[in-house]
């Protein structure tokens, strides 16, 4: 059984999706279906030195979104996950299929691998990790941001 | 808040389809009520939403999830399909938050809806564990549950 009671979010380790150099920097537990998080994402990208991206995609509220992780996931296996990151918070209205694949096309990036990495258990296993790591650490919304094991960034609503 | 080691007062309170439910319908087996202020609003359907993604392991524990507003279930009925949850929803709505107030979690005028909290009811019904939010803007985490049920 998984362990979902409290503790910090795990320390930036080899698997983890970074952007930028440094020790210094955040992470970031974001869902690409969510328009916050887009909307974020301009400045959470250019304003810190390391950036670390993590899964945490909510599918009862943006159904689309584990496939999108997937697919982000899947282009990192080719080098390019910040790229298709980037590219999916930048344009929220063209995530079908036919879409991503014009994408992975437009990255230059192997469609036939793309399909077939996307859909292994090893591409969910690693999004459902990330998404545990911020439920243990107590995250109640996206984007929420860490600086080291403290969250830094909550949206702030009357109820 | 209802102390823990209480006997949870028993209710009877219209679903999202509008059927009668009951606290002692779950006698016999944990459930978790889940108070929040309302159907639509931001913190309310990410709270829910997110229980939802973890609501396989809750339940593999053994416990129900319970949603209860005053809203109406007409309302509530449409919150969980514009979520997308399953989680039931009952409508403490007539008279308004009396529910609520039974467990302690009723805020008065001007604010009029419940304050964003949780009631562990254990098999026999007694209230076993509880959580208060310090305001109605924030919610638990969903550890936070599970550190209750470890």
């Amino acid at each position: 059984m998984n362990d979902l009671t409290s503790s910090a979010i795990p320390p930036v380790g080899p698997d983890d999706h970074v952007r930028g150099e440094g020790e210094e920097g955040i992470v970031v537990y974001a869902d690409l279906g969510c328009p916050h998080c887009a909307a974020d994402w301009p400045r959470l990208r250019e304003s810190h030195g390391r950036l670390v991206f993590r899964h945490f995609p909510v599918a009862s509220k943006h159904p689309r979104s584990p496939a999108l992780h997937a697919a982000a996931e899947a282009a990192g296996h080719q080098g390019r996950f910040f790229e298709m990151v980037d590219s999916l918070y930048a344009d929220r209205g063209h995530v079908d299929d036919p879409h991503l694949w014009q994408r992975i096309e437009h990255l230059g990036l192997d469609l036939e691998r793309f399909e077939t990495d996307r859909r292994t258990d090893a591409v969910q296993a690693r999004i459902r990790a990330d998404f545990q790591s911020g439920i243990r650490a107590g995250v109640a919304g996206t984007p929420a941001v860490f600086d080291a094991c403290t969250l830094q960034t909550v949206r702030e609503r009357e109820f | 808040m209802i102390a823990v080691g209480e006997q949870a007062p028993d209710f009877t309170l219209r679903d999202q389809d509008g059927e009668k439910v009951s606290l002692s319908d779950y006698r016999g087996r944990k459930v978790l009520l889940i108070f929040y202020p309302g159907d639509f609003s931001p913190v309310c359907g990410d709270q829910l939403s997110i229980y939802q993604e973890v609501k396989p392991e809750i339940v593999e524990k053994g416990v129900e999830l319970v949603g209860i507003s005053v809203d109406s279930f007409y309302a509530h009925k449409a919150f969980q399909e514009k979520l997308g949850i399953d989680t039931t929803l009952l409508s403490d709505f007539e008279p308004k938050g009396e529910v609520a107030r039974a467990y302690g979690s009723y805020l008065d005028a001007p604010l009029g809806f419940a304050n964003r909290t949780l009631a562990l009811i254990d098999e026999d019904g007694k209230v076993a564990w509880t959580y208060e939010s310090p305001n109605p803007g924030e919610f638990p985490g969903a550890n936070v549950i599970f550190d209750a049920l470890s």
